[in-house]
Protein backbone atom coordinates (compact mmCIF):
# COMPACT_ATOMS: atom_id res chain seq x y z
CA UNK A 1 0.00 0.00 0.00
CA UNK A 2 2.83 2.36 0.94
CA UNK A 3 4.27 2.02 -2.54
CA UNK A 4 1.02 3.11 -4.15
CA UNK A 5 0.87 6.36 -2.20
CA UNK A 6 3.13 8.49 -4.42
CA UNK A 7 1.34 7.23 -7.53
CA UNK A 8 -1.99 8.16 -5.99
CA UNK A 9 -0.73 11.62 -5.04
CA UNK A 10 0.64 12.15 -8.54
CA UNK A 11 -2.70 11.12 -10.01
CA UNK A 12 -4.59 13.62 -7.82
CA UNK A 13 -2.12 16.38 -8.71
CA UNK A 14 -2.49 15.71 -12.43
CA UNK A 15 -6.27 15.87 -12.15
CA UNK A 16 -6.10 19.20 -10.32
CA UNK A 17 -3.70 20.61 -12.88
CA UNK A 18 -6.02 19.53 -15.69
CA UNK A 19 -9.02 21.03 -13.91
CA UNK A 20 -7.07 24.24 -13.35
CA UNK A 21 -6.29 24.49 -17.04
CA UNK A 22 -9.90 24.50 -18.04
CA UNK A 23 -10.82 27.33 -15.70
CA UNK A 24 -12.04 30.50 -17.42
CA UNK A 25 -10.96 29.35 -20.88
CA UNK A 26 -12.92 29.32 -24.09
CA UNK A 27 -12.31 25.98 -25.74
CA UNK A 28 -13.31 24.85 -29.21
CA UNK A 29 -12.45 22.10 -31.64
CA UNK A 30 -11.64 22.07 -35.36
CA UNK A 31 -11.92 18.82 -37.29
CA UNK A 32 -11.82 17.63 -40.89
CA UNK A 33 -9.59 17.99 -43.94
CA UNK A 34 -6.18 16.40 -43.47
CA UNK A 35 -4.81 18.72 -46.15
CA UNK A 36 -5.58 21.79 -44.03
CA UNK A 37 -4.93 20.15 -40.64
CA UNK A 38 -1.22 21.09 -40.36
CA UNK A 39 -2.07 24.69 -41.27
CA UNK A 40 -4.90 24.81 -38.76
CA UNK A 41 -2.54 23.51 -36.08
CA UNK A 42 0.03 26.17 -36.86
CA UNK A 43 -2.59 28.93 -36.91
CA UNK A 44 -4.12 27.70 -33.67
CA UNK A 45 -0.71 27.63 -31.96
CA UNK A 46 0.05 31.17 -33.07
CA UNK A 47 -3.37 32.39 -31.97
CA UNK A 48 -3.18 30.68 -28.58
CA UNK A 49 0.27 32.18 -27.98
CA UNK A 50 -1.33 35.63 -28.01
CA UNK A 51 -4.68 34.68 -26.45
CA UNK A 52 -4.01 32.65 -23.34
CA UNK A 53 -7.75 32.46 -22.56
CA UNK A 54 -8.48 30.37 -25.67
CA UNK A 55 -7.79 26.70 -26.16
CA UNK A 56 -8.18 25.22 -29.65
CA UNK A 57 -8.02 21.52 -30.41
CA UNK A 58 -7.33 20.49 -34.02
CA UNK A 59 -8.30 17.06 -35.31
CA UNK A 60 -8.06 15.44 -38.76
CA UNK A 61 -10.41 12.81 -40.13
CA UNK A 62 -11.01 14.05 -43.66
CA UNK A 63 -13.43 16.46 -45.29
CA UNK A 64 -16.44 14.21 -44.73
CA UNK A 65 -15.70 14.15 -41.02
CA UNK A 66 -15.36 17.94 -41.08
CA UNK A 67 -18.86 18.35 -42.51
CA UNK A 68 -20.34 15.68 -40.26
CA UNK A 69 -18.84 17.02 -37.05
CA UNK A 70 -19.80 20.63 -37.82
CA UNK A 71 -23.36 19.41 -38.39
CA UNK A 72 -23.51 17.31 -35.25
CA UNK A 73 -21.72 19.87 -33.09
CA UNK A 74 -18.86 17.48 -32.28
CA UNK A 75 -16.57 20.22 -33.57
CA UNK A 76 -17.36 23.92 -33.58
CA UNK A 77 -15.42 24.41 -36.80
CA UNK A 78 -15.37 21.83 -39.59
CA UNK A 79 -12.69 21.90 -42.28
CA UNK A 80 -13.36 20.70 -45.83
CA UNK A 81 -11.40 20.90 -49.07
CA UNK A 82 -13.96 20.19 -51.76
CA UNK A 83 -14.78 21.93 -55.01
CA UNK A 84 -18.50 21.49 -54.48
CA UNK A 85 -19.85 21.12 -50.96
CA UNK A 86 -22.33 18.22 -50.60
CA UNK A 87 -25.97 18.81 -49.65
CA UNK A 88 -25.32 18.03 -45.96
CA UNK A 89 -23.18 21.16 -45.83
CA UNK A 90 -25.81 23.46 -47.37
CA UNK A 91 -27.21 24.53 -44.00
CA UNK A 92 -23.75 25.39 -42.62
CA UNK A 93 -22.02 28.74 -42.79
CA UNK A 94 -18.98 28.28 -45.02
CA UNK A 95 -15.96 30.53 -45.18
CA UNK A 96 -13.12 30.11 -47.69
CA UNK A 97 -9.83 30.55 -45.83
CA UNK A 98 -7.33 29.32 -48.41
CA UNK A 99 -6.95 27.69 -51.82
CA UNK A 100 -4.99 24.61 -52.68
CA UNK A 101 -3.74 23.54 -56.08
CA UNK A 102 -3.76 19.88 -57.04
CA UNK A 103 -0.62 18.97 -58.94
CA UNK A 104 -0.56 16.06 -61.37
CA UNK A 105 2.82 14.48 -60.73
CA UNK A 106 5.10 11.94 -62.41
CA UNK A 107 8.54 10.51 -61.71
CA UNK A 108 11.40 12.96 -62.53
CA UNK A 109 12.77 10.39 -65.02
CA UNK A 110 9.61 10.76 -67.11
CA UNK A 111 10.15 12.87 -70.27
CA UNK A 112 6.54 14.04 -70.43
CA UNK A 113 6.14 17.62 -69.19
CA UNK A 114 2.68 18.63 -70.28
CA UNK A 115 -0.71 16.92 -70.56
CA UNK A 116 -4.06 18.23 -71.66
CA UNK A 117 -7.11 17.81 -69.44
CA UNK A 118 -8.44 15.23 -71.94
CA UNK A 119 -5.21 13.25 -71.74
CA UNK A 120 -5.29 13.27 -67.93
CA UNK A 121 -8.89 12.02 -68.03
CA UNK A 122 -8.04 9.27 -70.55
CA UNK A 123 -5.05 8.15 -68.48
CA UNK A 124 -7.06 7.87 -65.27
CA UNK A 125 -9.91 6.15 -67.11
CA UNK A 126 -7.50 3.66 -68.67
CA UNK A 127 -8.09 4.77 -72.30
CA UNK A 128 -4.45 5.82 -72.60
CA UNK A 129 -2.38 3.02 -71.10
CA UNK A 130 1.10 3.64 -72.48
CA UNK A 131 3.35 6.67 -72.05
CA UNK A 132 4.27 6.64 -75.77
CA UNK A 133 0.70 7.73 -76.60
CA UNK A 134 1.39 11.07 -74.89
CA UNK A 135 4.97 11.55 -76.06
CA UNK A 136 6.89 9.48 -73.52
CA UNK A 137 8.80 6.22 -73.61
CA UNK A 138 7.18 2.89 -74.51
CA UNK A 139 6.07 1.80 -71.02
CA UNK A 140 2.76 1.00 -69.38
CA UNK A 141 1.33 3.78 -67.22
CA UNK A 142 0.83 3.02 -63.53
CA UNK A 143 -2.07 5.17 -62.33
CA UNK A 144 -2.05 6.07 -58.64
CA UNK A 145 -5.17 7.56 -57.07
CA UNK A 146 -6.64 8.24 -53.62
CA UNK A 147 -9.29 6.25 -51.76
CA UNK A 148 -13.01 6.92 -52.26
CA UNK A 149 -14.11 9.83 -50.05
CA UNK A 150 -10.82 11.70 -50.16
CA UNK A 151 -11.33 15.44 -50.65
CA UNK A 152 -8.36 15.62 -52.99
CA UNK A 153 -9.77 12.80 -55.11
CA UNK A 154 -13.28 14.19 -55.39
CA UNK A 155 -11.93 17.66 -56.20
CA UNK A 156 -9.63 16.18 -58.84
CA UNK A 157 -12.47 14.17 -60.40
CA UNK A 158 -14.88 17.11 -60.32
CA UNK A 159 -12.44 19.44 -62.07
CA UNK A 160 -11.22 16.95 -64.69
CA UNK A 161 -14.86 15.67 -65.07
CA UNK A 162 -16.15 12.30 -66.33
CA UNK A 163 -13.62 10.16 -64.50
CA UNK A 164 -14.40 6.50 -63.96
CA UNK A 165 -11.15 5.41 -62.42
CA UNK A 166 -9.70 2.36 -64.14
CA UNK A 167 -10.00 -0.82 -62.13
CA UNK A 168 -6.34 -1.60 -61.69
CA UNK A 169 -5.30 1.86 -60.52
CA UNK A 170 -3.25 1.75 -57.33
CA UNK A 171 -4.91 3.36 -54.33
CA UNK A 172 -2.89 5.16 -51.65
CA UNK A 173 -4.45 6.69 -48.58
CA UNK A 174 -2.55 9.95 -48.18
CA UNK A 175 -0.76 12.68 -50.10
CA UNK A 176 2.51 11.43 -48.61
CA UNK A 177 2.19 7.82 -49.79
CA UNK A 178 1.18 9.03 -53.27
CA UNK A 179 4.41 11.00 -53.35
CA UNK A 180 6.47 7.97 -52.27
CA UNK A 181 4.81 5.68 -54.82
CA UNK A 182 5.37 8.10 -57.69
CA UNK A 183 8.95 8.79 -56.56
CA UNK A 184 9.70 5.05 -56.58
CA UNK A 185 8.01 4.04 -59.84
CA UNK A 186 9.39 5.58 -63.03
CA UNK A 187 6.17 4.95 -65.00
CA UNK A 188 3.58 6.15 -62.52
CA UNK A 189 1.30 9.17 -62.45
CA UNK A 190 -0.59 10.54 -59.45
CA UNK A 191 -1.95 13.78 -58.02
CA UNK A 192 -1.44 15.52 -54.71
CA UNK A 193 -1.74 18.79 -52.87
CA UNK A 194 0.37 21.56 -54.41
CA UNK A 195 2.03 22.26 -51.06
CA UNK A 196 3.63 18.82 -50.92
CA UNK A 197 5.66 18.87 -54.11
CA UNK A 198 9.36 18.16 -53.61
CA UNK A 199 12.25 17.26 -55.90
CA UNK A 200 11.55 13.51 -55.81
CA UNK A 201 8.54 14.04 -58.08
CA UNK A 202 7.80 16.23 -61.09
CA UNK A 203 4.61 18.28 -61.41
CA UNK A 204 3.20 18.38 -64.96
CA UNK A 205 1.84 21.38 -66.78
CA UNK A 206 -1.86 21.01 -67.45
CA UNK A 207 -3.01 22.53 -70.76
CA UNK A 208 0.34 24.32 -70.81
CA UNK A 209 -0.12 25.93 -67.38
CA UNK A 210 2.30 25.37 -64.52
CA UNK A 211 0.97 24.49 -61.08
CA UNK A 212 2.90 27.36 -59.46
CA UNK A 213 1.48 29.69 -56.81
CA UNK A 214 1.61 32.61 -59.26
CA UNK A 215 -0.29 30.73 -61.91
CA UNK A 216 -2.93 29.61 -59.37
CA UNK A 217 -3.41 33.15 -58.01
CA UNK A 218 -3.68 34.47 -61.56
CA UNK A 219 -6.44 31.89 -62.15
CA UNK A 220 -4.61 30.22 -65.04
CA UNK A 221 -4.08 26.78 -63.50
CA UNK A 222 -7.41 24.99 -63.35
CA UNK A 223 -6.85 22.26 -60.73
CA UNK A 224 -7.59 24.42 -57.69
CA UNK A 225 -9.94 23.75 -54.80
CA UNK A 226 -11.07 26.06 -52.02
CA UNK A 227 -10.56 25.16 -48.37
CA UNK A 228 -13.68 25.84 -46.34
CA UNK A 229 -14.25 26.36 -42.66
CA UNK A 230 -17.78 25.25 -41.80
CA UNK A 231 -19.83 26.50 -38.87
CA UNK A 232 -23.30 25.67 -37.69
CA UNK A 233 -24.19 29.32 -36.99
CA UNK A 234 -22.68 32.61 -38.00
CA UNK A 235 -19.33 32.97 -36.18
CA UNK A 236 -19.38 34.89 -32.91
CA UNK A 237 -17.19 35.55 -29.88
CA UNK A 238 -13.77 33.92 -29.76
CA UNK A 239 -14.51 31.73 -32.79
CA UNK A 240 -15.15 34.82 -34.86
CA UNK A 241 -11.94 36.41 -33.56
CA UNK A 242 -9.98 33.30 -34.53
CA UNK A 243 -11.45 33.19 -38.04
CA UNK A 244 -10.74 36.90 -38.43
CA UNK A 245 -7.17 36.11 -37.43
CA UNK A 246 -6.91 33.38 -40.10
CA UNK A 247 -8.19 35.83 -42.73
CA UNK A 248 -5.92 38.66 -41.50
CA UNK A 249 -2.73 39.35 -43.41
CA UNK A 250 -0.69 37.62 -40.68
CA UNK A 251 -2.79 34.45 -40.84
CA UNK A 252 -2.81 34.42 -44.63
CA UNK A 253 0.97 34.86 -44.64
CA UNK A 254 1.32 31.78 -42.43
CA UNK A 255 -0.83 29.87 -44.89
CA UNK A 256 1.21 31.03 -47.88
CA UNK A 257 4.59 30.46 -46.24
CA UNK A 258 3.71 26.80 -45.74
CA UNK A 259 2.60 26.07 -49.28
CA UNK A 260 -1.10 26.94 -49.62
CA UNK A 261 -2.54 29.80 -51.62
CA UNK A 262 -4.19 32.74 -49.76
CA UNK A 263 -7.96 33.01 -50.08
CA UNK A 264 -7.94 36.41 -51.76
CA UNK B 1 -7.11 -10.57 7.68
CA UNK B 2 -5.24 -12.78 5.27
CA UNK B 3 -8.47 -14.41 4.10
CA UNK B 4 -10.07 -11.07 3.31
CA UNK B 5 -7.06 -10.20 1.15
CA UNK B 6 -7.47 -13.49 -0.67
CA UNK B 7 -11.10 -12.79 -1.44
CA UNK B 8 -10.39 -9.23 -2.60
CA UNK B 9 -7.72 -10.40 -5.00
CA UNK B 10 -10.03 -13.08 -6.34
CA UNK B 11 -12.74 -10.48 -6.84
CA UNK B 12 -10.42 -8.04 -8.59
CA UNK B 13 -8.94 -10.68 -10.88
CA UNK B 14 -12.42 -12.01 -11.62
CA UNK B 15 -13.64 -8.55 -12.62
CA UNK B 16 -10.65 -8.03 -14.88
CA UNK B 17 -11.11 -11.44 -16.51
CA UNK B 18 -14.79 -10.77 -17.05
CA UNK B 19 -14.16 -7.36 -18.59
CA UNK B 20 -11.77 -8.92 -21.11
CA UNK B 21 -14.44 -11.40 -22.16
CA UNK B 22 -17.17 -8.77 -22.23
CA UNK B 23 -14.96 -6.59 -24.43
CA UNK B 24 -14.92 -9.41 -26.98
CA UNK B 25 -18.68 -9.82 -26.69
CA UNK B 26 -19.28 -6.08 -27.03
CA UNK B 27 -17.08 -5.84 -30.11
CA UNK B 28 -18.84 -8.81 -31.72
CA UNK B 29 -22.28 -7.38 -30.92
CA UNK B 30 -21.31 -3.91 -32.14
CA UNK B 31 -19.97 -5.14 -35.48
CA UNK B 32 -22.95 -7.43 -36.07
CA UNK B 33 -25.41 -4.74 -35.05
CA UNK B 34 -23.89 -2.18 -37.41
CA UNK B 35 -23.17 -4.52 -40.30
CA UNK B 36 -25.88 -7.20 -40.48
CA UNK B 37 -28.87 -4.88 -41.16
CA UNK B 38 -26.96 -3.45 -44.11
CA UNK B 39 -26.18 -6.88 -45.56
CA UNK B 40 -29.84 -7.87 -45.48
CA UNK B 41 -31.06 -4.51 -46.77
CA UNK B 42 -28.56 -4.46 -49.61
CA UNK B 43 -28.97 -8.15 -50.43
CA UNK B 44 -26.60 -10.91 -49.37
CA UNK B 45 -25.89 -12.07 -52.90
CA UNK B 46 -25.41 -8.57 -54.27
CA UNK B 47 -23.05 -7.69 -51.41
CA UNK B 48 -20.94 -10.85 -51.59
CA UNK B 49 -20.82 -11.54 -55.32
CA UNK B 50 -21.04 -8.20 -57.09
CA UNK B 51 -17.69 -6.74 -58.08
CA UNK B 52 -18.90 -3.14 -58.27
CA UNK B 53 -17.47 -1.17 -55.33
CA UNK B 54 -18.32 2.47 -55.96
CA UNK B 55 -19.32 4.03 -52.65
CA UNK B 56 -20.22 7.41 -54.18
CA UNK B 57 -22.77 5.65 -56.43
CA UNK B 58 -24.02 3.49 -53.52
CA UNK B 59 -22.65 0.33 -55.11
CA UNK B 60 -21.13 -1.98 -52.55
CA UNK B 61 -19.98 -5.31 -53.98
CA UNK B 62 -17.11 -6.82 -52.05
CA UNK B 63 -16.36 -9.79 -54.29
CA UNK B 64 -13.00 -8.38 -55.48
CA UNK B 65 -11.95 -7.91 -51.85
CA UNK B 66 -13.03 -11.42 -50.87
CA UNK B 67 -11.13 -12.84 -53.85
CA UNK B 68 -8.10 -10.71 -52.98
CA UNK B 69 -8.12 -11.75 -49.33
CA UNK B 70 -8.31 -15.42 -50.29
CA UNK B 71 -5.59 -15.15 -52.95
CA UNK B 72 -3.22 -13.18 -50.72
CA UNK B 73 -3.77 -15.64 -47.88
CA UNK B 74 -3.26 -18.61 -50.20
CA UNK B 75 -0.07 -16.98 -51.49
CA UNK B 76 1.13 -16.41 -47.93
CA UNK B 77 0.49 -20.10 -47.22
CA UNK B 78 2.47 -21.17 -50.28
CA UNK B 79 5.38 -19.00 -49.14
CA UNK B 80 5.13 -19.42 -45.38
CA UNK B 81 3.85 -22.92 -44.65
CA UNK B 82 6.54 -25.08 -46.33
CA UNK B 83 9.26 -22.73 -45.08
CA UNK B 84 7.89 -22.72 -41.54
CA UNK B 85 7.39 -26.49 -41.34
CA UNK B 86 10.85 -27.11 -42.81
CA UNK B 87 12.45 -24.81 -40.24
CA UNK B 88 10.48 -26.50 -37.45
CA UNK B 89 11.56 -30.00 -38.58
CA UNK B 90 15.19 -28.97 -38.94
CA UNK B 91 15.30 -27.30 -35.54
CA UNK B 92 13.58 -30.11 -33.69
CA UNK B 93 15.15 -33.12 -35.42
CA UNK B 94 18.57 -32.16 -36.77
CA UNK B 95 19.85 -29.55 -34.34
CA UNK B 96 20.87 -30.15 -30.72
CA UNK B 97 18.27 -28.97 -28.19
CA UNK B 98 20.67 -26.34 -26.82
CA UNK B 99 21.04 -24.68 -30.23
CA UNK B 100 17.28 -24.83 -30.81
CA UNK B 101 16.70 -23.05 -27.51
CA UNK B 102 18.67 -20.09 -28.89
CA UNK B 103 17.27 -20.12 -32.42
CA UNK B 104 13.59 -20.57 -31.58
CA UNK B 105 13.25 -17.37 -29.49
CA UNK B 106 15.18 -15.53 -32.18
CA UNK B 107 12.62 -16.60 -34.77
CA UNK B 108 9.82 -15.66 -32.42
CA UNK B 109 11.29 -12.14 -32.39
CA UNK B 110 9.98 -11.87 -35.97
CA UNK B 111 6.54 -11.61 -34.41
CA UNK B 112 7.66 -8.58 -32.40
CA UNK B 113 8.47 -6.52 -35.49
CA UNK B 114 5.59 -4.08 -36.08
CA UNK B 115 3.65 -4.77 -39.28
CA UNK B 116 4.30 -1.25 -40.55
CA UNK B 117 8.00 -2.14 -40.66
CA UNK B 118 7.27 -5.23 -42.77
CA UNK B 119 5.20 -3.00 -45.03
CA UNK B 120 7.98 -0.46 -45.28
CA UNK B 121 10.51 -3.12 -46.28
CA UNK B 122 7.99 -4.45 -48.79
CA UNK B 123 7.54 -1.02 -50.39
CA UNK B 124 11.22 -0.11 -50.41
CA UNK B 125 12.84 -3.45 -51.30
CA UNK B 126 10.38 -6.04 -52.53
CA UNK B 127 8.11 -3.92 -54.75
CA UNK B 128 10.99 -2.46 -56.85
CA UNK B 129 12.43 -5.98 -57.33
CA UNK B 130 9.07 -7.30 -58.55
CA UNK B 131 8.52 -4.23 -60.74
CA UNK B 132 11.93 -4.51 -62.36
CA UNK B 133 11.90 -8.25 -62.95
CA UNK B 134 8.26 -8.90 -63.89
CA UNK B 135 6.84 -5.50 -64.86
CA UNK B 136 3.58 -4.12 -63.52
CA UNK B 137 3.36 -1.72 -60.61
CA UNK B 138 5.32 -3.90 -58.15
CA UNK B 139 2.80 -3.24 -55.40
CA UNK B 140 0.94 -6.46 -56.02
CA UNK B 141 -0.66 -9.69 -54.91
CA UNK B 142 2.78 -11.32 -55.04
CA UNK B 143 4.39 -8.67 -52.82
CA UNK B 144 1.54 -9.03 -50.31
CA UNK B 145 1.86 -12.82 -50.30
CA UNK B 146 5.61 -12.79 -49.73
CA UNK B 147 5.44 -10.23 -46.90
CA UNK B 148 2.56 -12.08 -45.22
CA UNK B 149 4.35 -15.39 -45.73
CA UNK B 150 7.27 -14.04 -43.72
CA UNK B 151 4.97 -12.53 -41.09
CA UNK B 152 3.27 -15.87 -40.36
CA UNK B 153 6.60 -17.73 -39.98
CA UNK B 154 6.91 -17.29 -36.20
CA UNK B 155 3.37 -18.63 -35.66
CA UNK B 156 3.88 -21.64 -37.92
CA UNK B 157 7.38 -22.42 -36.62
CA UNK B 158 6.79 -22.17 -32.89
CA UNK B 159 3.50 -24.13 -32.83
CA UNK B 160 4.94 -26.77 -35.21
CA UNK B 161 8.03 -27.19 -33.03
CA UNK B 162 5.84 -27.61 -29.95
CA UNK B 163 3.78 -30.32 -31.59
CA UNK B 164 6.82 -32.10 -33.07
CA UNK B 165 8.53 -32.14 -29.67
CA UNK B 166 5.34 -33.56 -28.18
CA UNK B 167 5.86 -36.73 -30.23
CA UNK B 168 7.15 -39.29 -27.68
CA UNK B 169 10.87 -40.01 -27.87
CA UNK B 170 10.07 -43.77 -28.02
CA UNK B 171 8.53 -43.28 -31.50
CA UNK B 172 11.84 -41.92 -32.79
CA UNK B 173 13.86 -44.62 -31.06
CA UNK B 174 11.60 -47.35 -32.39
CA UNK B 175 11.91 -46.09 -35.92
CA UNK B 176 15.69 -45.70 -35.74
CA UNK B 177 16.00 -49.14 -34.20
CA UNK B 178 14.20 -50.59 -37.23
CA UNK B 179 16.99 -49.17 -39.36
CA UNK B 180 15.24 -46.05 -40.67
CA UNK B 181 17.35 -42.96 -41.41
CA UNK B 182 16.56 -39.61 -39.75
CA UNK B 183 14.70 -38.41 -42.85
CA UNK B 184 12.71 -41.65 -43.09
CA UNK B 185 11.84 -41.27 -39.40
CA UNK B 186 10.73 -37.68 -40.01
CA UNK B 187 8.44 -38.27 -42.94
CA UNK B 188 7.10 -41.67 -41.90
CA UNK B 189 6.77 -41.20 -38.14
CA UNK B 190 7.22 -37.65 -36.87
CA UNK B 191 5.11 -35.84 -39.47
CA UNK B 192 2.32 -38.41 -39.17
CA UNK B 193 2.29 -38.24 -35.39
CA UNK B 194 2.33 -34.43 -35.23
CA UNK B 195 0.16 -33.81 -38.29
CA UNK B 196 -2.76 -32.21 -36.50
CA UNK B 197 -0.48 -29.81 -34.61
CA UNK B 198 1.28 -28.78 -37.81
CA UNK B 199 -2.06 -28.23 -39.52
CA UNK B 200 -3.22 -26.16 -36.55
CA UNK B 201 -0.08 -24.01 -36.80
CA UNK B 202 -0.77 -23.38 -40.48
CA UNK B 203 -4.39 -22.49 -39.84
CA UNK B 204 -3.44 -20.07 -37.07
CA UNK B 205 -0.94 -18.53 -39.49
CA UNK B 206 -3.75 -18.31 -42.03
CA UNK B 207 -5.88 -16.41 -39.50
CA UNK B 208 -3.04 -13.99 -38.92
CA UNK B 209 -2.51 -13.53 -42.66
CA UNK B 210 -6.16 -12.84 -43.44
CA UNK B 211 -6.46 -10.34 -40.59
CA UNK B 212 -3.27 -8.41 -41.28
CA UNK B 213 -3.96 -4.87 -42.44
CA UNK B 214 -1.16 -2.33 -42.32
CA UNK B 215 1.51 -4.29 -44.20
CA UNK B 216 -1.00 -5.32 -46.87
CA UNK B 217 -2.23 -1.76 -47.43
CA UNK B 218 1.35 -0.70 -47.97
CA UNK B 219 2.44 -3.43 -50.39
CA UNK B 220 -0.64 -4.69 -52.24
CA UNK B 221 -1.56 -1.49 -54.13
CA UNK B 222 -5.23 -1.51 -53.10
CA UNK B 223 -6.99 -1.53 -56.48
CA UNK B 224 -10.52 -2.86 -56.33
CA UNK B 225 -9.76 -5.50 -58.88
CA UNK B 226 -10.23 -9.25 -59.25
CA UNK B 227 -6.65 -10.39 -59.83
CA UNK B 228 -5.82 -12.27 -63.03
CA UNK B 229 -2.08 -12.57 -62.33
CA UNK B 230 0.14 -12.41 -59.23
CA UNK B 231 1.49 -9.07 -60.48
CA UNK B 232 -1.92 -7.36 -60.29
CA UNK B 233 -2.60 -4.92 -57.52
CA UNK B 234 -5.34 -6.02 -55.11
CA UNK B 235 -7.31 -4.78 -52.09
CA UNK B 236 -8.08 -7.13 -49.20
CA UNK B 237 -11.13 -6.98 -46.91
CA UNK B 238 -9.07 -5.52 -44.07
CA UNK B 239 -7.48 -2.91 -46.32
CA UNK B 240 -10.90 -1.89 -47.60
CA UNK B 241 -12.10 -1.11 -44.07
CA UNK B 242 -8.96 0.71 -43.00
CA UNK B 243 -8.62 2.80 -46.18
CA UNK B 244 -12.13 4.18 -46.32
CA UNK B 245 -13.15 4.18 -42.67
CA UNK B 246 -12.09 7.74 -41.94
CA UNK B 247 -14.23 9.20 -44.70
CA UNK B 248 -17.21 6.94 -44.68
CA UNK B 249 -20.61 8.16 -43.57
CA UNK B 250 -24.12 6.71 -43.81
CA UNK B 251 -24.54 3.69 -46.08
CA UNK B 252 -20.83 3.60 -46.92
CA UNK B 253 -19.96 3.33 -43.22
CA UNK B 254 -22.47 0.50 -42.75
CA UNK B 255 -20.99 -1.26 -45.78
CA UNK B 256 -17.57 -1.15 -44.13
CA UNK B 257 -19.00 -2.65 -40.95
CA UNK B 258 -20.62 -5.31 -43.11
CA UNK B 259 -17.18 -6.00 -44.60
CA UNK B 260 -16.03 -6.44 -41.00
CA UNK B 261 -18.84 -8.95 -40.38
CA UNK B 262 -17.68 -11.09 -43.31
CA UNK B 263 -14.07 -10.92 -42.11
CA UNK B 264 -15.17 -11.78 -38.57
CA UNK B 265 -17.07 -14.84 -39.80
CA UNK B 266 -14.12 -16.05 -41.89
CA UNK B 267 -11.69 -15.69 -38.98
CA UNK B 268 -14.05 -17.43 -36.51
CA UNK B 269 -14.35 -20.37 -38.90
CA UNK B 270 -10.56 -20.60 -39.30
CA UNK B 271 -9.91 -20.39 -35.58
CA UNK B 272 -12.53 -23.04 -34.82
CA UNK B 273 -10.91 -25.40 -37.30
CA UNK B 274 -7.53 -24.73 -35.67
CA UNK B 275 -8.78 -25.35 -32.15
CA UNK B 276 -10.47 -28.59 -33.20
CA UNK B 277 -7.18 -29.70 -34.77
CA UNK B 278 -5.25 -28.82 -31.61
CA UNK B 279 -7.76 -30.67 -29.42
CA UNK B 280 -7.39 -33.77 -31.58
CA UNK B 281 -3.67 -33.70 -30.98
CA UNK B 282 -3.98 -33.56 -27.19
CA UNK B 283 -6.47 -36.41 -27.16
CA UNK B 284 -4.13 -38.55 -29.25
CA UNK B 285 -1.31 -37.95 -26.83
Amino acid sequence: MAKLKPIFLLFITVIFILLGCGKGKTAFTMAGSTAFQPFAEKLADQYMANHSNVSITVQGGGSAVGIQSANSGAAQIGMADLVILPTEAKSLTSIVVAKDGIAVVVNPKNQVNNLSTDQVRDIFNGKIANWKEVGGVDAAITVVSREAGSGTRSSFEQIITNITLKKDALIQDSNGTIRETVANDANSIGYLSHGLINDKIKPLKIDGQESSSESIIAGKYKLVRPIFLLLKDAPSGEIKNFIDYILSSEGQQTIQKNGLIPAK
Amino acid sequence: MKLVGEKTVKGILGTIAFSAISALLLIALFILNEGLPFIFKYGVREFLFSSDWQPHLNKFGIFPMIAASLWVTLGAMIVGAPLGVAVALFLSEYVPQAVMRIIKPTIELLAAIPSVVYGFIGVMVLAPIIRNSFGGPGLSLLAGSIILGIMILPTVISISIDSILAVPQSFREGSLALGATTWQTIHMVIIKASKSGIIASIILGLGRAIGETMAVIMVAGNSVNIPTSPFNSVRTLTANIALEMSYATGLHRQALFATGVILFIVIIILNSIASVAIKKRTIKK
